[in-house]
């Protein structure tokens, strides 16, 4: 009898990238949950669109490069995608600004560069950045969180206002993030002061620091399950962390916001958890990673304080992107029974 | 004191699986039917195989003996005949068959007497490496690496550390953990016998993982037991545990856990002052040396779902795999796949009839549920995982992108080769990729690249060389071509000045260019140089490669390789005896041909009837030709005889001198040149007894009678000088006569030889007979052919009614010289101008005569006008 020749390990470890995915799909619970209860159900409409949207579009590309369907989709890539798309996006944006952000995600800045594992670039954020640029009116318009509101928006206003633009009123109001960029007169703590969003928080503005929370929380259950390592998101907080701090100046009306607003408004722990953990857009070693994360972090603060926009993850993310495959030419580790780490592009050791 | 333990970078935690081979007791199996030894089941060299089918063996027998120093020998495992040498199926991971040495089993288990050695610490070094050697233990971890290689490590390297590996960080297999229970004290014994080997090194660690407690435990036991006893080194042995990991047993990572160093990439343990052997090999060695007995069976564990039972087995080495499980109860249907080793760097085998080697751990027959079919690879998400787990600390994603791209430069500064296959990327990679397959491959492409790079560096070299020597050939080609164009100028200037008597100037160039080529490459004196050199050289080489192997042999091979030996030495000293003459005669002819004007008038004159003037380059090739003709064979057989006397002298000297059993060698050699002086003997008696013959022949044409010059060389030249001009059928003539001589000669060799070498000489009489009758019919037409053209010869010849042609011509020459005797000189300048007027007159019409039929031989007979034109100016200049 001939038996079967496979190559060795003959062992697999329990794990495959669809539990990988699906316990990042988990992580996103909480901060999921405080989007709603403070924001509405915006948010979970934006995912359930943003799903539609992404399977849909990757089930188009690969039907159109011949794929097959159920293997690529069963991976839960761009289910995890969508789902980050549609955590960034502010609620209760119109359906197509979600469908223009996500055909970019994943049409262009996935499935074009080749699918899963080749793309350069965070296609969540892609998408994100594509109406960011285009529609900037619908993409500043966040919802006021539920202490500023007598009531949450109901399931059928929120409908009406996704898919018509009309159903809610005035909904709206500043971020934290908003009210601290556009103050150039006030010291901060002024700012804090009149400020009903952030008097009613205790870290970054109300509801703002729970959803922050969340996702920090995510993070850490992620970090628990190994599915990254601690180096990106550690090198992006503590260097924001450490930028924050040195631009704090005792809060002048030119400083840049105290390190709380700044670690726990916008989308700084969904950035750190979620964004730049892709392992795919960042850098490989571990020491490449410190360095691609505390790059993130650095350009977030500067564009946040010194930029016209008011948050600025996906563009540092995207713009490190960029960097990431010169990070890792230079970032090769040391191999075992090497005085020294090599290069990637060396072709000698020295 | 406590070990201290260093953390293993990366690494995985796959399911133990230890538990179910450790449930039943240490076994012994039975004798199979028939054992299969392959012959390389170590790493270096196979082994050689020293038995012959049909030869019976016992157990212990040595039945391959090791191939080199890198090689292991191979001991029959149990008694039994040799039944087979042929391919059978090896566990190996290409799944290829390899040479087997088959024994079918007499069931008896005879046994030779083992040897063994009351104190082996008292034998030095050599004496232990070469008992391990001759026992044949190589690595039983996995690797199978010569342990006698492994003892004796690069003399400069200051081994400080001896480690005994029974780690066994494998899933599965517990065959270490059961020796370590059942052996604790020949391992301890052991190691101190290896740590004696390595010139008692400063520690001796046993690394064992945590999660064998009762190996650790029975270790300790025995070391406290054996302490009381007088081993030497004992007090620096110590048991060191450290926690559960894979591949904490890799060599490399088990070096770096005990003692925080890293072996540097591409070398050895032993440069940092560490040798590291498994266990199983050094209860083996202690066995080999204390008790004599070879490597002839191994403990390995048997475990899976598809077996009945799961255990552990004592094995002779060489059962088939197949009934090593039929013993466990193999249930062949419910196997997913079979396994020598363990689940991380087993492989797969295809064939049950693979026997257990030495390296053979481990039989795993896993279940269809126990080990499901690998799932279909996804990309890879860049996860990054595999780089967490990897030992080697490289970056597996990297590696995989590269190798799909096959970037081998970029692999290569990845550390691909310093990648231990240890599959940990594999099993933690969350998309199913078959990693470690993918850089087995690269590797290979790597090295076959390598090697290719390196054979076509070699072969461009070759090429440029070639080339080289393509570009000097077509230079001097080019020179020559010059010259000859030159020449051809000259001749037709010349040929204009004679504008009266040459009415066939203009056909006079390519004849003289023809002309000029062939003398040319007749007397390129750099060309023969060369050749004679590069002779010299081939005889040098043999001597020296036949003195290597007179050398290396033994017995009565000796005396065989020793006259090869000394034949090569005569021809060596004949080559350079004729190198030496060659540059003699050059020398002697360098300032002939250099500087005409300072050569002797008197010898100028017979041997340039050609006008010599250096100008001309044709008319100076001319002269070195007939120089170096100039050399009778006589003259030269003469010189070979005085040579060969020389030799012989010396050779008798020799085997005078010689002892006993050289002198055989030196006497036939003795014997052999005296048959060739016989020979070279016989050779100038008969070509003195022809030499007259020839040089009455010559007289016939020649315009000086070589007879009547005194010195030999001259006369030498002069008849060199009568060949030259001697038309083809005369050659035809001479090479008829030759053959007849050599006919007559080889008949009465035929007659006196004895009988067997009779036939062999009747085919040379043979075939000499037959060689003339081509030669007289090739005369026949000839002559049938010159007739019309030169009826004036043709009535010559036909009256004189020459019954053969040699004596025709000597009437011929004789009639002539008598007439020219009675000559005043004037006279006989004038008879010898009006002689050849009338022929160049006849080879006038016969060229015209062959131009206007389109025969093939008109170059021939314008060299021949050509020729007679030259002769008639020199003698009208007189
Ligand atoms: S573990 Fe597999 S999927 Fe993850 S980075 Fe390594 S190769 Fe890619
Ligand atoms: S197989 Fe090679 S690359 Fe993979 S973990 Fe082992 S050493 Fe590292």
């Amino acid at each position: 009898m001939s038996f079967l020749r496979a190559s060795s390990p003959h062992a697999h470890a329990a794990n495959n990238t669809a539990n990988v995915m699906q316990t990042v799909l988990l992580a996103t619970l909480p901060g999921l949950l405080a989007l709603t209860v403070f924001f509405g159900p915006g948010s979970i409409i934006n995912i359930l669109l943003a799903l539609v949207f992404c399977l849909a579009g990757e089930a188009l590309v690969l039907r159109l490069r011949k794929r097959p369907l159920g293997f690529y989709l069963r991976d839960y890539s761009a289910a995890v995608t969508a789902v980050l798309l549609g955590l960034a996006l502010p609620p209760y944006c119109p359906w197509w600004v979600v469908l223009v952000a996500s055909v970019s995600a994943i049409v262009i800045a996935k499935q074009l560069y080749g699918g899963m594992g080749y793309n350069p670039f965070n296609p969540a954020m892609v998408g994100y950045v594509v109406v960011l640029i285009s529609f900037p009116l619908q993409m500043s318009q966040w919802p006021s969180p539920a202490p500023l509101l007598e009531s949450l928006p109901s399931i059928s206003a929120s409908l009406s206002q996704v898919f018509t633009g009309q159903g809610l009123d005035a909904y709206t109001s500043a971020t934290a993030l908003d009210i601290v960029k556009q103050n150039n007169s006030q010291l901060i703590s002024q700012v804090y002061a009149d400020s009903d969003l952030i008097r009613s928080g205790s870290l970054a503005g109300a509801g703002w620091e729970w959803v922050n929370l969340g996702f920090l929380m995510g993070g850490l259950y992620l970090l628990y399950k190994k599915v990254f390592t601690w180096h990106a998101p550690v090198a992006m907080l503590a260097s924001l962390s450490l930028f924050a701090l040195l631009g704090y100046d005792s809060g002048s009306s030119q400083s840049g916001g105290s390190l709380s607003l700044h670690l726990f408004s916008g989308a700084t722990m969904l950035g750190a958890f979620f964004i730049i953990t892709d392992p795919v857009s960042s850098a490989v070693s571990n020491k490449g990673r410190l360095i691609f994360g505390a790059a993130v972090g650095a350009l977030v603060y500067l564009i946040r304080v010194l930029g016209n926009y008011p948050d600025a993850v996906a563009f540092a993310v995207l713009l490190m992107n960029f960097a990431a495959p010169f990070i890792d030419y230079y970032t090769v580790p040391r191999s075992y029974g090497h005085a020294k780490p090599r290069k990637a592009t060396e072709k000698q050791e020295p | 004191m406590s070990q201290l333990i260093y953390p293993l970078r990366g690494g995985v935690h796959p399911p133990e699986n230890k538990q179910q081979s450790l449930q039943s007791p240490l076994r012994r199996l039975a004798i199979p039917r028939e054992l299969v030894f392959p012959l390389a089941q170590h790493i270096g060299a196979p082994a050689k195989a020293v038995v012959e089918i049909g030869d019976r063996v016992l157990a212990g027998q040595m039945i391959a003996e090791p191939n080199g120093p890198f090689s292991a020998a191979i001991h029959a495992s149990t008694s039994g005949t040799v039944s087979a040498i042929e391919a059978r199926p090896i566990p190996h991971a290409s799944g290829l068959w390899g040479d087997c040495i088959v024994v079918a089993a007499d069931g008896k288990d005879e046994s030779i007497d083992f040897e063994g050695c009351e104190n082996p610490f008292g034998l030095d070094h050599e004496a232990l490496i070469e008992k391990i050697r001759h026992a044949g233990i190589a690595g039983m971890g996995g690797a199978g690496f010569p342990s006698a290689v492994k003892l004796n490590p690069p003399p400069n390297s200051n081994i400080d550390t001896l480690i005994i590996n029974g780690t066994e960080c494998e899933p599965y297999i517990t065959a270490d953990d059961v020796l370590m229970q059942e052996r604790s004290e020949d391992i301890i014994r052991g190691c101190t016998l290896l740590a004696h080997i390595l010139n008692s090194p400063d520690r001796i660690l046993i690394g064992v993982e945590d999660n064998k407690p009762k190996a650790i435990a029975a270790l300790e036991q025995s070391l406290l037991k054996l302490a009381a006893e007088d081993l030497p080194g004992i007090d620096r042995v110590q048991v060191v545990s450290f926690p559960t990991k894979y591949p904490s047993g890799g060599e490399k990572q088990l070096i770096q856990i005990l003692t925080g160093k890293e072996v540097p990439s591409g070398g050895l343990p032993a440069h940092i002052g560490i040798v590291v052997q498994n266990v199983g090999t050094t209860v083996a060695i202690w066995e080999a040396i204390k008790h004599g007995k070879p490597l002839i069976e191994r403990i390995t564990t048997v475990v899976g779902e598809s077996l009945k039972e799961q255990g552990n087995a004592i094995v002779k080495l060489g059962s088939p795999s197949q009934f090593v499980l039929e013993q466990f109860g193999f249930q062949e249907k419910s196997c997913a796949r079979l396994i020598a080793g363990g689940p991380m760097m087993g492989f797969s085998l295809p064939d049950s009839r693979a026997p257990i080697v030495k390296t053979s751990n481990c039989l795993l027959v896993p279940s269809h549920q126990e080990m499901p079919d690998p799932a279909p690879a996804q990309a890879c998400i860049r996860c990054g995982h595999c780089a967490q787990a990897c030992p080697a600390g490289l970056l597996p994603q990297q590696l995989y992108w590269y190798a799909q791209a096959k970037e081998h430069d970029r692999l290569l500064a990845h550390n691909l080769m310093d990648c231990i296959e240890c599959g940990a990327c594999s099993f933690v990679c969350p998309s199913s990729i078959p990693l470690v397959q993918y850089y087995r491959a690269s590797k290979g492409e790597i090295r076959q690249a390598e090697i290719e790079k390196e054979k076509s560096d070699r072969s461009r070299q070759r090429f440029e060389f070639r080339q080289k020597r393509i570009e000097r050939a077509e230079a001097e080609k080019e020179a020559k071509r010059l010259a000859r164009k030159k020449a051809a100028e000259a001749a037709k200037a010349k040929a204009a000045a004679n504008a009266g008597t040459a009415k066939t100037a203009p056909a006079a160039d390519p004849v003289a260019a023809a002309m000029a080529r062939v003398q040319a490459q007749q007397s390129d004196p750099a060309e023969q140089l060369a050749k004679l050199e590069r002779a010299v050289n081939n005889a040098r080489n043999r001597l020296n490669s036949a003195e290597e192997k007179w050398q290396q042999a033994e017995g009565d091979q000796k005396a065989k390789l020793e006259s090869r030996f000394k034949q090569a030495q005569l021809r060596l000293q004949d080559a350079e005896s004729k190198l030496h003459d060659f540059k003699q005669q050059s020398a002697g002819e360098n300032p002939a041909t250099s500087n005409p004007a300072t050569t002797n008038p008197a010898s100028a004159k017979p041997t340039a009837p050609l006008n010599i003037d250096s100008d001309d380059p044709i008319e100076r090739a001319k002269a070195k030709a007939q120089q170096r003709l100039s050399m009778s064979p006589l003259e030269k057989a003469e010189n070979n005889l005085s040579s060969l006397n020389d030799r012989l002298k010396k050779a008798q000297e020799k085997a005078g001198e010689a002892d006993d059993d050289k002198r055989a060698a030196m006497e036939a050699a003795v014997e052999k040149l005296k048959q060739k002086k016989a020979a070279l003997e016989k050779e100038i008696d008969e070509l003195k007894a022809q030499a007259p013959l020839k040089e009455n022949t010559a007289t016939a044409e020649s315009p000086i009678d070589p007879d009547s010059i005194e010195d030999p060389i001259e006369r030498a030249k002069a008849k060199a000088m009568q060949r030259l001009n001697m038309s083809p059928a005369e050659k035809l003539q001479n090479s008829l006569q030759a053959l007849q001589t050599r006919l007559a000669k080889a008949e009465e060799k035929a007659a006196t030889a004895d009988e067997d070498k009779r036939p062999a000489m009747q085919a040379a009489v043979e075939k000499l007979q037959e060689k003339i009758k081509t030669v007289e019919q090739e005369i026949a037409e000839f002559k049938a052919q010159q007739e019309p053209a030169k009826p004036a010869e043709s009535t010559n010849e036909s009256s004189g009614v020459p019954l053969d042609a040699a004596s025709a011509a000597i009437e011929k020459a004789k009639a002539k010289a008598a007439a020219q005797a009675q000559m005043s000189d004037s006279e006989k300048h004038a008879a010898q101008i009006e002689s050849l007027q009338q022929r160049i007159q006849k080879a006038q019409q016969r060229l015209d005569k062959a131009i206007e039929e389109g025969n093939d031989n008109v170059d021939a007979f314008r060299l021949g006008l050509e020729k007679l034109q030259a002769k008639l100016k020199e003698l009208e200049s007189e």
